[in-house]
């Protein structure tokens, strides 16, 4: 962050922030549907097939604050930051397994969202709610670090105060308002194709200028490197590194946003083959993983060029100081553009998402069980309004450390509709109250467990049988609701009337 | 449509998801240096290679289940 903004690099940027806004209502007329109904605002009208399912998804979930904040956590971290790896390879064999099933029983029953899906399964208002509510405040700080990841390169391009962020947010909410869905899906296709042009060039072009890899790894301490081996009588880090990276990929596809983009899909076969084509993301972001050593090796925190930026943003400015310092400036305007469109992106799908969430499972569930469709759709354009302005408000006036612990937070809680989403997918013989009190169990203890530590870190040790165990808090929490779901449920169904399932096995084939 | 043996197939096409798991469950046994590639230290290239390999198993379920359905 040098006095003056970069003239060339801000350009580019600008160029491209106003290509994908003209893109962003343009989109209203692609695949035109009536974008007064939920399901063709909320949902692109589920016509999207593979090859746009793919970009939305890819668009969705590697976000820009995964481009910003993984590195940086290598960059500060070192080794334990690549556990995004692992948890990206184990997402996908799940989603090939489980999510067809979720996309089948939507279609079959028009659902739009999770918690529609636990309404029809379960027959109970008061667990779609508890799903519902969830998923949305999981979700709001996860758009707020989307913001962060925007402010950061803005920075970076050398613009000072916030009125650039809150014009592009402006513009964000006006397009995602008129074209719901379908803008970040066509948007997606201008993002991930520089976001890949970007990787693509770094990986190659930073490595020469910097001597190779072998050089780059060679500057990283040896601490850094590799995970710290367990001292006796623990499973140490490893086990931190693999519960967090088992943890995050049974919560990602929990995410509202990561359903939506699902459930969007036109068939059901787009969903495994998404599952074998979306890898080509963790690719990237293991190579983008890599941009934090790079950074290490290029000595970019002791240049008094970028102590500001650092001073400011801490390890997240690492990226933006790296692309600043390697690349010529037309370049750095295209990778700060990728990041920026990259965070847009998301928070349009995750906006959406939580509109959707509210209109279906608290306003009309709660307020007008009555509306007309296009009352519905008309709430949730308001709902994705509010939603962006919440986390506008909330990057500019508080910390931004509340938005990370938040988001900390969000994927433990997010994780406790795992019994009711994934494994009512495969039976209906859990008891609802018995749901209910995991969902509340797992909640609870989850955030006592991050409380405990502070906020600052998520891995609590568990101390089983004499070994210490330091275990991911998503995990822990939703293995004792688990088991409460279970024991509850065979106590309730001992005395329980026959509840309301008013899906069908058929409508999951 | 779907005999005995088909069915069989069919299961046995689905463990290959679990190999990913297997490969990376363990980390003490990647959590090493050597042997490295292009510089690159066995931890780094062995869960990027996973990456791929998971790709392909998930393409390979894919194409066998897709005939058992056709």
């Amino acid at each position: 962050m040098t006095g003056a903004p970069d003239v060339v690099a801000t350009a580019v940027f600008v160029f491209l922030f106003v290509l994908v806004t003209a893109l962003g209502f343009v989109a209203a007329r692609w695949r035109k549907g009536d974008l007064s109904q939920l399901s063709e605002w909320g949902l692109g009208g589920r016509k999207f097939g593979t090859a746009v399912t793919w970009f939305l998804l890819g668009g969705d979930l590697y976000t820009a604050y995964t481009f910003v904040a993984v590195p940086a956590l290598m960059f500060g971290a070192g080794a334990v930051g690549f556990f995004a790896v692992p948890y990206t390879i184990f997402v996908y064999p799940l989603v090939y397994a489980i999510f067809p099933r979720l996309w089948s029983v939507a279609r079959a029953r028009g659902y739009v969202t999770a918690a529609d899906f636990v309404r029809g399964r379960f027959g109970s208002g008061a667990l779609a709610l508890a799903i519902a509510v969830t998923g949305i405040i999981a979700t709001m700080p996860y758009i707020a670090l989307q913001l962060v990841g925007m402010e950061v390169v803005i920075a970076g391009l050398g613009l000072k105060g916030e009125l650039p962020l809150i014009i592009a947010f402006i513009v964000l909410a006006a397009y995602t308002y008129t074209s719901g869905l379908r803008a970040p899906a066509l948007i997606a296709i201008v993002k991930d194709m520089l976001i890949y042009a970007t990787v693509l060039v770094a990986v190659i072009a930073i490595p020469m200028e910097l001597g190779g890899f072998g050089k780059i790894f060679a500057s990283v301490s040896a601490d850094k490197l590799l995970l710290p081996q367990a001292p006796a009588g623990s499973l140490g880090s490893p086990a931190a590194y693999m519960t967090l990276a088992l943890g995050s990929a049974l919560a990602l596809f929990l995410y509202p946003h990561a359903i939506t983009g699902t459930l969007s899909a036109s068939t059901r076969a787009a969903i495994p083959r998404n599952a074998a084509i979306l890898p080509a993301y963790s690719l990237a972001l293991g190579l983008i993983a890599l941009l934090g050593f790079m950074a290490i090796a290029a000595n970019v925190k002791s240049d008094p060029a970028y102590a500001q930026g650092f001073a400011q943003y801490g390890n997240n400015y690492a990226v933006p100081a790296l692309f600043l310092k390697m690349f010529p400036s037309w370049f750095v305007g295209i990778a700060f553009g990728a990041v920026a469109i990259g965070a847009l992106v998301p928070a349009a799908i995750m906006s959406i998402a939580c509109a959707n969430l509210f209109t279906r499972n608290i306003w009309r569930e709660y307020f007008d069980p009555h509306a007309s469709a296009g009352r519905e759709c008309q709430v949730a354009k308001i709902a994705s309004l509010v939603v962006k302005l919440g986390a506008l408000f909330f990057i500019i006036f508080l910390p931004q450390q509340y938005a990370i612990q938040l988001q900390l937070l969000g994927g433990i809680w997010i994780i406790q509709t795992l019994p009711s989403v994934i494994i009512g997918l495969y039976t209906r013989r859990l008891h609802p109250y018995a749901l209910l009190a995991g969902w509340a169990c797992g909640l609870i203890a989850g955030t006592a467990m991050a409380a405990s530590l502070d906020f600052k870190s998520s891995t609590y040790v568990l101390h089983l049988f004499g070994l210490a165990v330091p275990c991911y808090a998503a995990l822990s929490s939703l293995l004792l609701n688990i088991a409460v779901s279970a024991v509850l449920s065979v106590v309730l169904n001992a005395f329980g009337a026959a509840r309301q399932d008013e899906t069908a096995a058929e409508d999951y084939a | 449509m779907s005999g005995r043996g088909e069915k069989r197939r069919f299961r046995l096409a689905y463990l290959l998801l679990f190999l990913p798991f297997l490969a990376l469950a363990w980390v003490p046994y990647y959590n090493r240096a050597e042997p490295s590639l292009a510089g690159v230290p066995f931890f780094y290239w062995y869960q990027l290679l996973w990456i791929v390999i998971g790709a392909i198993l998930i393409g390979l379920v894919y194409l066998f289940t897709e005939r058992r359905a056709s």
